[in-house]
């Protein structure tokens, strides 16, 4: 019975809701996200040229993102640019570090410990459990096909 | 002129990556933290699938800024790992790899946290 009222209610969300929509949120997604990731490149050759090995570069062009990232969504700047770039402020490293900082800026009134320090992991957490449950496994299977 | 190509490929590989995550926004329900979630381990899996690093050399930021990217680096730091110090690598590698983008999420976020107030409540 429920699935049903879902379904036409998604139909008529569907209908009523103009589709235009994707059509503008993607090409937008694209474009911010793109921008952001040439940023991050510039950024890869900047070290470059600075005589930083390549190793060093590609993390040192994240950790700038990211600090970035940090400062724009202190300063409210990031969440007005995250509302025209949708997935292309998320998916980046900066999306890590705005999913980071938003919740431990909105949550520091709770308190240092259980209100920012805590409500900082709120989506990070998440992302890093699986990401190094992810690691883990692939080690042991790693691991498990150099032994045979 | 190569230089040029070079931005065009990170832009192009970038955005197309971002793109990916929009229509899963537009036509699942995915909230953006599954999102994230999904694009970290599928970096991890296309990591350890030896495909993602192919891509890094072609891209640059272009496939190394987004999440899928620090996801590869997990898996290479695990792979660098395992083969050094055996199973005990299968525990460390991970964070190793990632070590700096998480440490500078963190200290960077907690440092905006600490000096900025939050945004007044709007509507």
């Amino acid at each position: 019975m429920e699935t049903v009222t879902n379904q036409s209610y998604n139909q008529m969300v569907k209908k009523a809701s103009p589709p235009s929509k994707s059509a503008r949120n993607i090409p937008m997604a694209f474009l911010v996200g793109g921008a952001i990731c040439t940023l991050g490149h510039a950024l890869i050759k900047f070290y470059m040229s600075m005589g930083v090995p390549e190793e060093t570069a590609f993390p040192a062009a994240s950790i700038t993102l990211v600090f970035l990232s940090a400062l724009f969504t202190g300063l409210n700047i990031y969440d007005k640019l995250a509302k025209w770039g949708g997935a292309g402020t998320l998916v980046p490293i900066t999306g890590f570090a705005n999913a980071i900082t938003a919740p431990a800026l909105e949550f520091k009134s709770e308190g240092y410990i259980m209100g920012l320090g805590a409500k900082m992991f709120l989506i990070a957490g998440p992302v890093i459990v699986y990401g190094i449950a992810a690691g883990v496994v692939y080690g042991v299977i790693l691991y498990l096909f150099q032994l045979y | 002129m190569e230089l040029f190509w070079e931005y065009v490929k990170a832009f192009l590989v970038g955005g197309a990556i971002c793109a990916v995550g929009q229509v899963l926004i537009d036509f699942t329900k995915l909230t953006p933290a599954r999102i994230l979630v999904t694009f970290v381990v599928l970096g991890v899996v296309l990591g350890a699938l030896g495909v993602y690093q192919p891509l890094v050399d072609w891209a640059g930021g272009g496939a190394s800024i987004p999440l899928t990217g620090w996801g590869s680096t997990i898996a290479k730091g695990t792979r660098d790992a395992v083969a050094e110090k055996g199973i005990f690598g299968a525990l460390s590698g991970g964070l190793t790899g990632s070590a700096a983008g998480v440490a500078a999420a963190i200290f960077f976020g907690f440092l905006s946290a600490v000096v900025f107030k939050p945004k007044a409540k709007e509507e």
